[in-house]
């Protein structure tokens, strides 16, 4: 019963809400014209260099430099303060929302974000599994393996030389793997996220409800 | 009725091939044929075999009163589609049929570093009153593989063109003839190393004096692609084939102003393949070409065997009269007489033509010929598009130029070649007994030095290492602003930095920005463009031009029916008549010569009366040894309205680029804001040294191009100064502030003590 209750909640936000409400503001200060009406649908940066921009927001307009703004996600102008229209704005100033749909993936990640502890590269270098850690997940499967800290769970390759990496933090089950045997990780970038055992069927159940609910 | 399935299967062939060329069923009742034709094949076995011959003969006739119906009134742009056509012959079938045998180098089929360009080394046959002999040649060219999607339509990538250049050096080591055959739309547009402007311009500049004889053959000529192995000794064109600057899909494309993605109207697209001057009676009429290989009605497809025999013979031919020329002027009179004597030069296609060319001729050529042959191309292309553009001058003021040219000659080879060379000797010999005696001097001259200096109060001492050091202390009083001070200053705004994001730039304010900071972003350096009169203003030394041929201006020679319009705006705006300045100035008190392209004047493109400009530029500087300057304003490639006598700039001003560093001189190329296409894959791109301005473009195509050709997008800065430095096509980026010093810099290690460095 408890565990219906957490797991309604949790969605339950994202259920009514399904946006992310993001404020556009000023970068400075500068005469303002709109060229974005509410209920505007906008395009965000795409392009796989993120060389194409996103929908023409709003003009502004500082020392006779006009320069045009433009959204950086996609979705629709969701109010904007028409007040402001030719206006001379400070920096900082919101001066219009964009509601962002979230999709599926955004989140399935946001849910995990808060309910996985992350496991981070130490260093900018590639990542395999330990040997022993791997041959258990190919043997049982990734989701049935715990690790407490102290285990070493991962070898890191850096010029050719191999570095065992210990496991630091709440002990748990490997829930997600974020990187592929080989490929070079940046420093910071998670590698493994981590959760409690007894979290585990709530989060699959959570997730099985997303993919279901959402398209 | 198995021969009447195969007539069958021809019609069949030959209805599909009317169709491709006139872009539909419609024209002719061709699609009453075809259901003629598929109603037949259905039914082949409910009539008799008579019925069936008739039927099959009547249709045979119309395919044929159509054909020649077609071939009557054919289009320039049915033309093209005949070249682009799967059944029509390429390489291969030339290879197989006019060759007796061949080993292909460099790769084979799709196994090959680039199966657009094919290289085999082949055997040809010369029958002499029933002896045979075998001369061996290169033969190169580009490969369109009837439909085979790994030869990319013929496009040669830029290690293709790397590999036809690899074995043109082949085959003058091993001093045999090369045959070029060119069938490409044009050149496939990567930037890659090592890059298809730069591989081009590397292929003109090396084929420029190849001490072998080069024959080409033109079956579909686009632009740059065609010229990286289109230089030639003599230059044959199919008499159905089209050699042209542009695709006319792409020139409709920019005449039209038609958006990425969207197709050009067929209409417009058959304007500008006639306004473009693409056939082979054009280009023989414009001297782009010298000869025409007849072809059969709607050209040769891969089976025309009396073709492949008629092409053996003129390849020969014309590789005879082109090793003759540089033979003694008595070898060629008798090949003259010969030659009338056997009576086939009129042969047409009809009149099978006869094998024998009843003379023996070795292709060997001893290193005099060779000379002679390197001269004698250099002359065929020099007086190539001489008439297309224009000059004012009388016939006294060509006489007065001539004799002043001569006379300024006799001037220079008396000082540098004479002269000079003495004083080089005098001074290696003081140079060695001083060296011997030098400490002995020393100690004797030193109480009166110090005397002197202590009179003369001159702390440094005296000598310099360099007299041209002067020249450089002077210089630098020169401070920006001081002599000009660009227009675009005169606006009282702020403007932002492109960088601004990435970078955190500050708005700048526009008097600061084109005034102190000469363009130049204070926080990242971007270099903001600026008009060409500044560099004129700020780089050379205070009052040191001297402009040239000025009174050259660029012409209209196609008629196109546009351009005359708008370059006599661009005439009036600009106050000058051509999209290039050629002028002498000093920087730091060097002497030099400069060839300046730049935006105002139709972006820079580079037509008739500009590469007539460059190669004047380039027999200034070798006349007087001065260093030769190429500085980029801007270039947008070749003047597509000018057609092949823009295309023929290429190859043209390269020569006379190779003959100006050959002779000693030392040519450097600087390119600013945006250069692009031709001018870069030919005289510019050829150069040793190439610097960049920063912020600025260097490429073969640009982006929407690549698009369209490659179907692959590519990163925004694709084409930067930066990622050019990183292919290895630049040696250096300049700051526009440092410019002139880095120039001198440039200058003196580059040219060394003498400027002009060897």
């Amino acid at each position: 019963m408890h565990e219906e209750i957490d797991y309604d909640q949790f969605l339950n936000q994202y259920r009514s809400d399904p946006f992310e409400y993001i404020d556009v503001k000023t970068s400075h200060t500068g005469r303002l014209r709109f060229k974005a009406a509410e209920g505007d649908a906008v395009e965000g940066i795409t392009g796989e260099w993120n060389h194409i921009k996103g929908t023409l927001l709003y003009h502004l307009e500082r020392e006779r430099n006009v320069k045009p703004v433009h959204s950086m996600d996609n979705g629709v102008v969701a109010s904007v303060d028409r007040a402001l229209e030719g206006q001379f704005v400070e920096a900082g100033e919101t001066v219009m929302t964009i509601r962002h749909p979230l999709k599926k993936k955004e989140i399935i990640e946001r849910i995990l974000r808060n309910v996985l502890s992350m496991f981070v590269a130490p260093e900018r270098a590639k990542y395999f599994f330990a040997l022993d850690l791997q041959s258990r997940i190919d043997k049982h499967g990734q989701r049935s393996i715990s690790i407490k800290p102290g285990d070493e769970i991962l070898t890191m390759s850096l010029m050719k030389r191999d570095t065992p990496v210990m496991f630091q933090g709440e002990p748990g089950i490997i829930h997600s793997v974020y990187f592929s045997p080989g490929e070079t990780i940046d420093q910071g970038q998670p590698l493994i996220g981590i959760c409690a055992e007894e979290k585990l069927p709530l989060i699959q159940k959570i997730i099985a409800r997303v993919k279901l609910e959402w398209e | 009725m198995e021969h009447i399935r195969k007539r069958l299967a021809k019609c069949e062939e030959g209805i599909q091939y009317l169709s491709q060329i006139k872009e539909g069923s419609d024209w002719g009742n061709l699609s009453g044929l075809t259901n003629r034709l598929t109603g037949l094949k259905t039914s082949f076995y409910d009539y008799s075999e008579e019925h069936f011959t008739d039927e099959v003969s009547e249709i045979e006739e119309a395919v044929t009163f159509l054909t020649e119906r077609c071939q009557e009134d054919i289009s320039p742009m049915d033309r093209v589609r005949i070249v682009r056509s799967p059944l029509r012959f390429s390489l291969k079938d030339i290879l197989e049929n006019v060759y007796e045998d061949y080993t292909e180098l460099g790769g084979e089929g799709e196994a090959n570093i680039d199966p657009a360009m094919v290289v085999a080394k082949a055997n040809i046959l010369r029958r002499v009153k029933g002896r045979v002999f075998t001369q061996q040649v290169m033969v190169i060219g580009h490969e369109k593989g009837h439909g085979e999607e790994f030869r990319n339509g013929g496009s040669s990538k830029p290690w293709g063109n790397e590999k036809a250049l690899r074995f043109m050096q082949v085959a003058e080591t091993e001093g045999i003839p090369i045959h070029s055959y060119i069938f490409t739309p044009g050149a496939f547009p990567v930037e890659e190393y090592p890059g298809a402007a730069q591989q081009i311009a590397r292929n003109l500049y090396a084929m420029a004096k190849l001490r072998v004889p080069i024959v080409s053959i033109i079956s579909e000529g686009g632009s740059g692609g065609a010229e990286a192995i289109g230089l030639s000794d003599f230059r044959l064109m199919f008499s159905h084939g089209y050699y042209s600057v542009i695709s006319p899909e792409g020139a409709a494309a920019i005449e039209g102003r038609v958006g990425e993605g969207v197709k050009a109207p067929k209409e417009l697209v058959e304007q500008c393949a006639e306004n473009l001057w693409i056939t082979a009676k054009d280009n023989l009429e414009l001297g782009t070409i010298d000869r025409i290989v007849d072809e059969p009605p709607l050209g040769a497809k891969h089976d025309d065997f009396v073709f492949f025999k008629r092409l053996r013979y003129e390849m020969m031919r014309a590789t005879d009269e082109v090793v003759l020329k540089t033979k003694s002027l008595r070898a060629f009179r008798a090949y003259e007489v010969k030659l009338k004597n056997a009576g086939d030069d009129s042969a047409t296609l009809e009149n099978e033509v006869d094998n024998d060319l009843h003379i023996d001729i070795s292709w060997e050529l001893n290193v005099d010929e060779r000379k002679r042959l390197v001269a004698l191309r250099y002359k065929k292309y020099r007086a190539m598009a001489t008439k297309a553009y224009i000059t004012d001058t009388s016939r006294f003021g060509d006489f007065y130029k001539k004799a002043s040219f001569r006379t300024a000659k006799i001037y220079y080879t008396v000082v540098y070649d004479i002269l000079k060379r003495q004083q080089k000797q005098v001074e290696k010999v003081i140079k060695e007994v001083s060296g011997e005696g030098s400490s002995f001097v020393k100690r004797l001259t030193a109480p009166f030095t110090a005397a002197y200096d202590f009179i003369a109060h001159k702390p440094g001492g005296r000598g310099r290492a360099y007299s041209s050091n002067s020249g450089r202390q002077e210089a630098m009083a020169l401070e920006f602003g001081d002599t000009y001070l660009s227009p675009l200053a005169n606006e009282d705004r702020t403007v932002t930095c492109p960088n601004a994001v990435t970078r955190g730039c500050k708005d700048l304010w526009v008097p600061d920005l084109y005034g102190e900071f000469c363009g130049v972003c204070e926080i990242c350096g971007h270099h903001f463009p600026l008009e060409y009169e500044w560099y004129l203003n700020n780089l050379f030394d205070r009052d040191s031009i001297r402009e040239f041929n000025s009174k050259i201006a660029s012409g209209n020679p196609l008629n196109h029916p546009v351009l005359r319009k708008k370059l006599q705006a661009v005439k009036n705006e600009t106050k000058r008549k051509s999209a290039m300045i050629t002028f002498q100035a000093q920087v730091m008190g060097v002497d030099l010569v400069v060839a300046m392209l730049y935006s105002d004047f139709r972006n820079g493109t580079v037509g008739a009366a500009e590469g007539e400009k460059f190669v004047q530029a380039c027999e200034l500087a070798k006349l007087q040894r001065k260093p030769l300057l190429a500085y980029v304003h801007t270039t947008g490639g070749i003047r597509i309205q000018e057609g092949t006598m823009g295309v023929i700039q290429m190859p043209k001003c390269t020569m006379a680029v190779r003959d100006y560093v050959d002779a000693g001189g030392l040519y450097i190329v600087v390119y600013d804001n945006n250069s692009y296409a031709g001018p870069v894959a030919s005289f510019l791109g050829c150069s040793y040294y190439q610097f960049a301005i920063r912020s600025s473009r260097i490429g073969f195509a640009g982006h929407r191009v690549i698009r369209d050709t490659t179907g692959q997008d590519i990163p925004p800065d694709y084409h930067s100064a930066r990622n050019a430095l990183k292919r290895g096509h630049i040696h250096g980026i300049w700051d526009r502030r440092e410019f002139r010093r880095n120039l001198h810099q440039a200058l003196m290690t580059m040219g060394g003590r003498n400027l002009y460095y060897r």
